[in-house]
């Protein structure tokens, strides 16, 4: 099977699934879990799918399938996956807030629309032209602004919903007008001709091509959450549904920087442009990094942490792309998908029981469900970076990376200074479950389905923390 | 089967926090993974029983462990030992065993498994196992200002470790392997950088001058078996390494940084010994102790960075680890008994404990001494070789080094030492009683046997020292 037909197979499944949701009637949150079946199968395939035959010509110049392609749709089904399963766990609370009611009956399109999202993000993994790149980055973001202000009563998420919807216009009108400049001074939006343009260039005032470049890494900055354009994230983040809070800040972030390190990947090899993209990629990852963990030492909301904390990973990313080892970047997120699943499932589950996403109410969460208090530590120790757990491999290598290539001795300075920082506000949670007494003594039961998911990431958390080997296999399956 | 010494204590403490009877399991954990040691350390040869499978391919990092040299043989005894007592000592507050216990085991394993690793990943990775569990136990069962405590020494600690990561990272830059195998003298030009990095991370860890503010306030609030580990072994991680890695990887620059490690390590025998003076209470008192005693172990460091050849410096510096983790592990131990049967740790609330007390005031005194540096003691042996490498190869003509200047001053801290512990142990254990220690109960039978063991062990040692010096 051509690898392409498995996107066709999602747009699919998910118009499919808006009709069954417009003849079905009752619980709705069944939809959620056949949508999450029919993704795993999905997955299935793409798994078993090679690249063996050559993309037809028609396609070719826009669809390239390799394994790092393979990589990001293997992390944009699973996440999609995830976030559908948080949804079902969530329900009550989304009820809450859209039918204002129990009855779950307003949700039908809650998990219909992450499959779309979905399959634009599987099609960004393997798009090799600006063009398709934008019409990918378009469907995934207009299935975001439904998402994100999908709990209609509830003034955090419509606040959120604006607010995302207007810098989100904003951010892609950069990113057309950038791609403009490109193509007008490479005379092409494929990528590969560009990579080419950039090999043989005599170029030597390479000003259009910069403002260009300039302009697409501002619109990328505001998906990947880098600062200066950041400041959305904690209103949106906290405002959001929790599961789309994930999604945003998993899916949506490695998406924002396959496309970074796609389009900026041969800029930062050409002579012409590289010092100046390479100096505003640290300027960047210095900003991002200080602002993310600075802010997080303060915050007492848990949702809002998490929202600063996704700032400080896209801070360490970002350093990651300055030094120009992609590879790096993309086992980060890689990691990053399963320890961020992990802490967002956690706090659905504490929110769904609760009815809060302050620290508060871990506290003493020890006493009243051990093992959970103890997923959340190894959770918020990878998160940290602590050794023996896969976040340290992913700041490990990025690290690594930089010192090699010879980074700014500041930025490495901050970026270290900024692990000394986490530090302190991931301990802030493991304090509040274990030092505080807690508010209730009720225990806290967690539902199956967050149960098995929270057991396989912890253990992938543990097992790849010792063993990182096969993400790097994964990265070089077809090399 | 080395693997086992590391998997023993975390699978007990993963069954500890399952439900399985937790004193039970742990006592059974710490005899056993004595027992399993038992065979390795029995047919040790020269860099025996290794063993481990490769994590990554570029770059090439295995986990792998081994007996590796003398010194790790020696860390991985101390290790074992001051595990098995401080699975015994303390006191664990009623329904809190699962974490004192658990914790307890994991900290244990980390430091078997820092010893044990034979690459730098994992020699670096399994040191950060204790950083949580030690901060949950400060944190929830330590005592006075127990959070501040916490956080101090996590932050300490999690800076030294991530200024320690730069340094390993900019000198893997330039080598093929993490293996301890592979280690080999980067270019010149690049010492100097990593050799500070290393100085500082590692110095932090061990509580150099004037990163070692954390200790003291730690091991003073820390619950009796954090204080026995951390003082005793964990701390003995940075000195190991700096031996280890930095003494291999950059030798001239080591030797670049002697003026100012000298400085340094005169900080912590003068300056924190002089606090120590001060100190009023016996937790605190013995917390400062034991980050002035990590100067003369620094101090034969330095002398082996300036001079490669000085044969008797590292010996000294793992001998004097050796001696001293066993002795601030028992003062650790007998100072939590002393506040457990009379109330306080305020050296002036206390007194005449002798009388009521016989064999704890025994055993302190001879940990005390021990710590000192009296003769016929483990510390004794430590101490002496690291003066006499101060002046190894040394002659007349050749002037006074830095070295020289700095062992000549540091003798001085012996003297400070004797002040400070003979007068707690004349004001706890002399004079008439009072208030506090009239009805006090002397150690109990199962606290005796933990502080047998470490005092046999100091015994043994200061009269025969030969019995480690044959690994080294």
């Amino acid at each position: 099977m051509q690898p392409h037909y498995i996107e066709f197979i999602t747009v699919g499944f998910g118009i499919l699934l808006l009709m069954f949701e417009a003849f079905s009637n009752g619980n709705k949150s069944r939809l959620g879990l056949i949508a999450a079946g029919g993704l795993t199968i999905i997955l299935l395939l793409q798994c078993m799918s090679c690249p063996c035959t050559a993309t037809p010509d028609w396609l070719a110049r826009f669809y390239k399938y390799d394994s790092v392609a393979l990589f990001y749709k293997i992390i944009a089904l699973v996440s999609t996956i995830l976030v559908l399963l948080m949804s079902v766990d969530f329900r009550k609370v989304l009820s809450r807030f859209t039918s204002g009611d129990d009855t779950c009956s307003g949700l039908g399109e809650f998990y219909c629309l992450p499959v779309f999202a979905c399959a634009g993000l599987m099609w960004m993994a393997s798009a090799k032209d600006l063009v398709s790149i934008f019409v990918a980055l378009e469907l995934v973001t207009i299935t975001f602004y439904v998402m994100v202000a999908y709990m209609r009563r509830n003034v955090g998420s419509l606040e959120a919903g604006v607010k995302y919807l207007i810098l989100g216009a904003l951010s892609t009108g950069f990113l057309v007008y950038g791609i403009a400049w490109i193509y007008g001074a490479t005379g092409t939006t494929d990528l590969t001709a560009i990579t080419e343009f950039t090999q043989q260039a005599t170029n030597s005032k390479p000003t259009y091509l910069l403002f260009g470049i300039a302009l697409i890494l501002i619109a990328l900055g505001f998906k990947i959450g880098a600062a200066p354009m950041q400041l959305w994230i904690p209103d949106v983040y906290q405002g959001a549904p929790t599961p789309i809070t994930a999604y945003l800040s998993v899916a949506s972030k490695a998406a924002g920087f396959l496309v970074l390190m796609l389009i900026i990947g041969p800029f930062i090899s050409y002579s012409a442009t590289s010092q100046p993209v390479i100096a505003i990629l640290s300027i960047m990852a210095g900003a991002t990094l200080l602002y993310g963990n600075l802010a997080a030492l303060k915050q007492d909301n848990f949702k809002r942490l998490l929202a600063y904390s996704s700032i400080a990973h896209a801070g360490f990313l970002l350093m990651g792309v300055a030094s120009g080892n992609f590879t790096s970047v993309s086992f980060y997120l890689g990691t990053y998908l399963l320890m961020t699943f992990a802490a967002f499932f956690i706090l659905a589950l504490v929110r769904d029981q609760e009815n809060s996403d302050s620290i508060d109410a871990f506290d003493g969460l020890a006493k009243r469900n051990p093992l959970l208090a103890a997923t959340l530590t190894i959770t918020m120790a990878a998160l940290a970076g602590i050794p023996l757990t896969a976040g340290f491999w992913g700041k490990f290598f990025i690290f690594a990376a930089a010192i090699q290539t010879g980074s700014s001795w500041w930025l490495l300075a901050i970026a270290f200074i900024s692990v000394a920082a986490g530090f302190y506000y991931y301990l802030k949670v493991v304090k509040a479950m274990y030092w505080n007494a807690a508010r209730s003594e009720k225990s806290i039961h967690v539902p199956m389905i967050t149960k098995s998911v929270l057991a396989v990431l912890t253990l992938a958390i543990l097992v790849f923390g010792i063993w990182p080997q096969p993400i790097f296999d994964l990265l070089t399956i077809w090399k | 089967m080395l693997f086992a010494l590391i998997l023993i204590p975390l699978l007990a403490a993963v069954a500890i926090l399952l439900g399985a009877p937790a004193k039970k399991t742990a006592l059974g954990a710490s005899l056993v993974n004595i027992l399993a040691a038992a065979l390795p350390l029995a047919s040790w040869q020269y860099r025996s029983w290794d063993t481990g499978f490769q994590v990554l391919e570029n770059p090439n990092i295995n986990l792998s462990l081994g007996l590796y040299d003398g010194m790790s043989v020696v860390m991985l005894i101390l290790s074992l030992l001051v595990t098995l007592a401080a699975v015994y000592s303390g006191k664990c507050p009623e329904g809190r065993e699962k974490l004192w216990f658990s914790s307890t085991l994991i900290i244990a394993a980390g430091a078997i498994g820092a010893f044990l690793a034979t690459d730098v990943f994992f020699f670096y990775a399994f040191h950060e196992l204790a950083l949580i569990p030690t901060f949950l136990m400060i944190g929830i069962l330590g005592s006075g200002d127990r959070k501040a405590a916490a956080w101090k020494i996590t932050i300490y600690l999690a800076f030294g470790s991530i200024v320690l990561l730069a340094g390993l990272l900019l000198a893997m830059g330039h080598l093929d392997s993490f293996a301890f195998s592979d280690l080999e003298a980067i270019p010149a030009e690049h010492q100097n950088t990593v050799a500070l990095l290393l100085i500082i991370g590692f110095g932090t860890l061990v509580s150099l001058f004037p990163l070692h503010s954390w200790a003291a306030p730690a091991y003073a609030s820390a619950p009796a078996p954090v204080s026995m580990l951390h003082a005793g072994v964990l701390k003995k991680f940075g000195l190991y390494g700096i031996l280890r890695v930095g003494m291999v990887v950059a030798p001239e620059g080591m030797a670049h940084w002697i003026p100012w490690l000298c400085v340094l390590l005169l900080g912590n025998i003068i300056w924190v010994g002089l606090v120590t003076l001060n100190q009023k209470r016996l937790d605190l008192m013995l917390g400062n102790s034991s980050v002035m005693h990590m100067g003369y172990i620094f101090l034969a460091i330095a002398a082996l960075a300036a001079n490669g050849e000085n044969e008797i410096a590292q010996p000294a510096a793992v001998l004097l680890m050796f001696a001293h983790g066993i002795s601030i592990a028992l003062l650790f131990a007998l100072s939590s008994i002393v506040e457990q049967n009379t109330g306080t740790s305020e050296i002036s609330q206390l007194g005449g404990l002798a009388k009521k007390a016989p064999t704890l005031a025994f055993l302190f005194g001879l940990a005390g001494m021990a710590s000192i540096g009296l003769p016929g003691l483990a510390n004794f042996a430590g101490e002496v070789m690291v003066f006499f490498a101060g002046f190894a190869d040394w002659s007349p003509k050749d002037g006074m080094g830095w070295i020289q200047i700095t062992t000549i001053i540091a003798l001085w801290g012996v003297v400070l030492s004797a002040v400070y512990m003979l007068r707690a142990y004349r004001s706890v254990f002399q004079g008439p009683l009072v208030k506090n220690t009239s009805d006090a109960n002397d150690i109990s039978c199962c606290d005796r046997i933990p502080a047998y063991i470490l005092a046999a062990t100091l015994l043994v040692v200061g009269v025969y020292p030969q019995i480690l010096l044959q690994f080294l």
